[in-house]
């Protein structure tokens, strides 16, 4: 089975992350259906041109978030229920936060306008959303 | 017990103006070994003992199971060897080479062979000396496969290849990987490569083992932080702080012991983290190589 994933040198982030974002992906939009079998780790290794060492870390991780379910011997398939961990996201929320408060500050932003920052940013999200729309 | 492929043990080799001083190296079966250093580290001499070809001073070495050099000519009907300074016969074809090694190797693949000849885009009625750099390369790495050894030493295999050849080399590299028997030891400078495709990584300067370990705990381990300090503040004392460069106010950590922790550690010091930044393998290993020769000088 050829999974199709890219890995982009000019990414930035580590392989194994960029591997997992695209999985997850395939899972979201359903080409990888709940309980289908996936790659083994030695097949996308070979496919990818990527050691197995990264492979392996990027299903060890897809595990811990639920999105697929790993048998010794057996090969991975995708979580019957694949669905981001709340707990997980919810986290990773909490560190963008941060990393936004962080980032205000070091321009002397206070409280409010951080504040007033993210909403203009949702907004904006949200417009060039309806604009993609009528298009 | 781990099952090794290859297993030096206090391996050294003094020569007038140079040494090899305690040489460990553990590769376990199945996995690939990326060996990097800068020119005149050791390498190529580490790689040769590997391979019989230069007997150490002292120390144990082990390949597929076969004491080295004593067993060495048992161990290289399973070893596939290409390096830069090896020599096909230039006035002989590729298929002259191939006939002449079939014989002698009892798993020679003819099939493979034939494959590989068109996955490189070689002829094999081309004489080796009309050949390019690359496609040399390529006419002895097919050989070497052909032989389905178990293990697979590679003397910088990928050093003047064009982007398409390298590409078609890493693949081949990898395809030998599907079969979980078989092992790579690969050296290189060319640093993207083997942080693409390794599983492990040996950094190899001055003739000593600087670090070795999943490529994984590399990455995951090494980052560069910037900080923010106040006035008058104080760089916060973190663990495994190889280099500080930047500047006074705004100084960058490089640690080789990084916990996700630290930036709260930061903070509380009165700092301010403005990013943690990864490290390539490149840089990873300039800094280590850094480090380790200002200890020595210090």
């Amino acid at each position: 089975m050829h999974s199709g994933i890219l890995i982009s040198q000019t990414d930035g982030r580590p392989m194994y992350l960029q591997i997992m974002e695209q999985i997850k992906q395939r899972v979201a939009v359903g080409e990888w259906m709940p309980g289908a079998e996936i790659p083994s780790i030695r097949e996308l290794a070979v496919e990818l041109r990527v050691s197995v060492i990264t492979i392996k870390r990027a299903y060890l991780e897809l595990e811990r978030e639920g999105v697929i379910l790993t048998q010794q011997g057996k090969g991975s398939v995708v979580a019957p229920n694949p669905g981001p961990n709340p707990r997980v996201v919810d986290k990773e929320l909490g560190e963008h936060l941060e990393q936004v408060v962080r980032l205000g500050e070091l321009l002397g932003l206070s409280e409010k306008q951080i504040a007033r920052r993210m909403k203009e940013a949702s907004e904006r999200l949200n417009d060039s959303r309806s604009s993609k729309e009528i298009a | 017990m781990k099952d090794l492929s290859v297993h030096f043990e206090g391996v050294c080799k003094r020569y007038a103006h140079f040494s090899l001083e305690g040489i460990h190296l553990e590769l376990p079966t199945g996995g690939i070994m990326g060996f990097i250093g800068a020119n005149g580290a050791g390498k190529s001499t580490t790689i040769r003992i590997l391979m019989g070809l230069v007997h150490q001073d002292a120390g144990t070495v082990s390949v597929l199971g076969h004491s080295m050099p004593e067993e060495q000519a048992a161990a290289k009907l399973d070893i596939g060897f290409v390096s830069e300074d090896m020599r096909l016969y230039g006035e002989a074809t590729l298929a002259w080479h191939m006939e002449f090694l079939r014989p002698i190797y009892p798993r020679w693949d003819e099939a493979y062979a034939t494959s590989l000849l068109q996955r490189f885009d070689l002829r094999a009625e081309q004489k080796i000396k009309g050949l390019s750099h690359g496609q040399r390369v390529k006419a002895a790495l097919l050989l070497a496969l052909a032989r389905r050894p178990r293990l697979l030493v590679l003397d910088e295999p990928t050093t003047g290849l064009d982007p398409v050849a390298r590409v078609e080399v890493l693949d081949e590299l990898m395809a030998v990987l599907a079969d979980e028997d078989r092992t790579i030891l690969f050296s290189s400078h060319n640093t993207l490569d083997v942080e693409q495709i390794s599983d492990q990584i040996t950094f190899i300067d001055r003739g000593r083992i600087i670090d070795s370990d999943d490529k994984e705990v590399f990455l995951d381990r090494w980052r560069r932080l910037r900080l923010v300090l106040p006035p008058d503040g104080v760089i916060p004392r973190l663990p495994g702080v190889v280099e500080v460069g930047g500047s006074s106010r705004l100084p960058v950590l490089t640690t080789n012991r990084f916990e996700p922790a630290m930036v709260s550690a930061c903070s509380d010091l009165g700092a301010t983290v403005q990013s943690v930044d990864t490290m390539t393998l490149e840089e990873i290993f300039v800094a280590n190589v850094h480090s380790r020769r200002e200890r020595l000088t210090a």
